[in-house]
């Protein structure tokens, strides 16, 4: 710009002489930046995706390329063949008598890529389904019924309370307030040390946790949580034998199943009553609740996460096909965010090999 | 009197303006929290923005076959030219962000849904070190649009309070003040 301030045409000069209007011009442009930066949060301490995956780093490490949750996992290709009685429930396609595709992920908690398989932590499937009419249906399900805390403000206090301090452990001085806070968390590991544990995440029972709402052909909005129920045989382990267990013993149990044959799991939708508590992942619905059997899911290969598609799928829980609905659950949105930011975080590191190449089918 | 814009383009100036600027705070709360109104507000941010997509497309018609009116005379030939790099430098925004919504999606492996049953298919392949960058870039020109607006607001406040020359009026309706 040939600007030069004593020349009377130029931009400064014409404004130092119109004194009210420059004042006028930079308060609007000031304000409008204002509110930007306002919707942008940088005022007051909003709880954004990218603190609560800051958080999830501080816990169990970074490690560049991984899922900053449900880090250590293995794929897996199969089928969904829904068998009709879905679609009185909802009008998702993949609930039609039909068979959907469908890629997965075995994972267990925590945010390290090869922690021991024997501790007492989620065990985890994650689909994402692509029903005949091409849409897709994601959901990451944990072998819990309940979560350990109902909003992503508890769960960012939870991550911040049992982060390890100096010595490789969570600060008592912390967790104990924490625990006095959040009596969910406390009956959340007393569920934890209560139910009885799988043997394999092949008879596991894997639940949605959140609810979700189903949209009818009747148009009629039902508030509905879902699980994967195995069919095969029930078995389960000694607690105290956990940390025994050689480290992958999980993953290695999968590949020597999955390779004598499909494995399977029929879904259930358990229809909420009045007055179920919709907005809460730390409460249970009543085990007597009406539930439908809509479909079975086959899982028929298993493939590392290197070689196979799921590494680079975000199984965001709001990825949700015509028929289904997020509910007025408040983690499933912080679920939703704080994915997307792992994902790009992991997407910009690149892939880094994972425990499996030693561990192949 | 001052020569206006021709009606379409004025109609669809400030029906854009209220758009865009509505989409640049939408993306920018967004991804700023982890609350429900992550929820409604990315899903209103995918149709809004594809219909900001459709309507950039008609405008760019609009632009290329009704020349707009000329600028004063009397700026300065660097104005001038600012004024014209600006003008085409948002068009191009707005023409290539919702783009690269739409290719960040699709890179990313992202079932890509603006309403039930409506679906985009992916225009880019699924790869992550694509969707990097198209992430990156989406929100790279989503606060370099936000910023050539900023400057753009300014300068039509310029025209109209420090220069007093018509050329915001040639962008309004009604009676032409400078008539
Ligand atoms: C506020 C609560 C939660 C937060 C912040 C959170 C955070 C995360 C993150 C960051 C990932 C990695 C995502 C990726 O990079 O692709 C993840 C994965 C996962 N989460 Fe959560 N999570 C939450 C609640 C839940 C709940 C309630 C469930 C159970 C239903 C769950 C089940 C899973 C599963 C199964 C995966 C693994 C998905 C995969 O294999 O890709 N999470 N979580
Ligand atoms: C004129 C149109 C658009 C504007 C002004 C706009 C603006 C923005 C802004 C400001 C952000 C936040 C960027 C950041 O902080 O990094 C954003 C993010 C995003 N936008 Fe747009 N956008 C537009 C169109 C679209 C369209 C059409 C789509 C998809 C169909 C899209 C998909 C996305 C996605 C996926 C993100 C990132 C969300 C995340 O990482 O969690 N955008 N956009």
């Amino acid at each position: 710009m040939a600007q030069n301030p004593q020349d009377p045409n130029s931009i400064i000069g014409q404004l130092s002489r119109n004194k009210g209007a420059a004042a006028l011009i930079a308060a609007v442009v000031g304000v409008v930046l204002l509110l930007f930066a306002w919707a942008g949060g940088w005022f007051g301490g909003r709880l954004g995706p990218g603190k609560i995956a800051d958080a999830l780093q501080v816990h169990d490490g970074l490690h560049e390329g991984f899922r900053r949750a449900h880090t250590k996992g293995y794929c897996f290709t199969g089928h969904f063949d829904g068998n009709g009685q879905g679609t009185r429930l909802s009008v998702a396609n993949v609930f039609a008598q039909g068979e959907s595709r469908v890629i997965g992920r075995f994972s267990t908690g925590g945010g390290m890529p090869d922690s021991p398989d024997g501790r007492l932590v989620f065990r985890a499937i994650a689909l994402s389904i692509t029903a005949p009419n091409g849409e897709v249906w994601r959901t990451a399900m944990d072998s819990t019924a309940v979560f350990p805390v109902a909003t992503p403000k508890a769960f960012m206090a939870f991550l911040e309370a049992t982060s390890p301090v100096a010595d490789g452990k969570p600060d008592p001085a912390k967790v104990g307030p924490y625990m006095a806070a959040h009596p969910e968390t406390v009956a959340f590991i007393n569920y934890l040390k209560e139910q009885p544990l799988a043997s394999s995440f092949v008879n596991t029972r894997y639940y949605s946790i959140n609810a979700f709402r189903f949209v009818g052909g009747d148009g009629q909005t039902r508030f509905v949580r879902w699980s994967l129920d195995p069919t095969a045989t029930p078995e389960w382990m000694d607690k105290g034998n956990l940390e025994k267990m050689p480290r992958d013993f999980l993953f290695d149990d999968l590949i020597k199943r999955a390779a004598a044959g499909p494995l399977t799991w029929d879904m259930s939708i358990q229809l909420a009553a009045p007055g179920d508590k919709t907005d809460d992942a730390t409460v249970q619905w009543p085990e007597d609740r009406e539930s439908v059997k809509v479909g079975r899911l086959t899982i028929d290969h298993l493939i590392t996460e290197d070689e196979g598609p799921c590494r680079d799928i975000n199984f965001d829980p709001l990825a949700l096909p015509t028929g289904i609905k997020g509910s007025d659950d408040p983690l499933l949105a912080a679920r939703s965010a704080v994915y997307s930011s792992s994902f790009r975080r992991r997407a910009a590191e690149g892939p880094h090999p994972s425990f499996a190449t030693e561990h192949k089918p | 009197m001052t020569e206006r814009f021709w009606l379409p383009a004025r109609i669809l100036h400030w029906l854009m303006a209220v758009l865009v600027i509505a989409m640049l705070f939408i993306g920018a709360g967004m991804v700023s929290t982890v609350s429900r109104t992550h929820e409604w507000l990315f899903a209103i941010h995918k149709p809004l923005g594809f219909t900001i997509f459709v309507l950039v497309i008609i405008r760019l018609i609009v632009r290329l076959v009704h020349k707009p009116p000329p600028l004063p005379a009397d700026m300065p030939a660097w104005m001038r030219h600012a004024a014209t790099l600006s003008h085409w430098l948002l068009y191009a925004l707005m023409f290539f962000l919702p783009l690269l919504g739409w290719s960040t999606l699709s890179a990313a492996g992202y079932p890509i849904q603006l309403a039930p049953h409506v679906h985009l298919p992916p225009i880019a392949p699924h790869n992550l070190a694509l969707y990097t960058f198209l992430r990156d870039a989406h929100g790279f020109g989503a606060y370099l649009l936000f910023f050539t607006y900023l400057a753009h607001l300014g300068a039509a406040l310029f025209h109209h309070l420090v220069r007093k020359d018509g050329v915001l009026a040639s962008m309004l309706f009604g009676k032409n003040p400078a008539g």
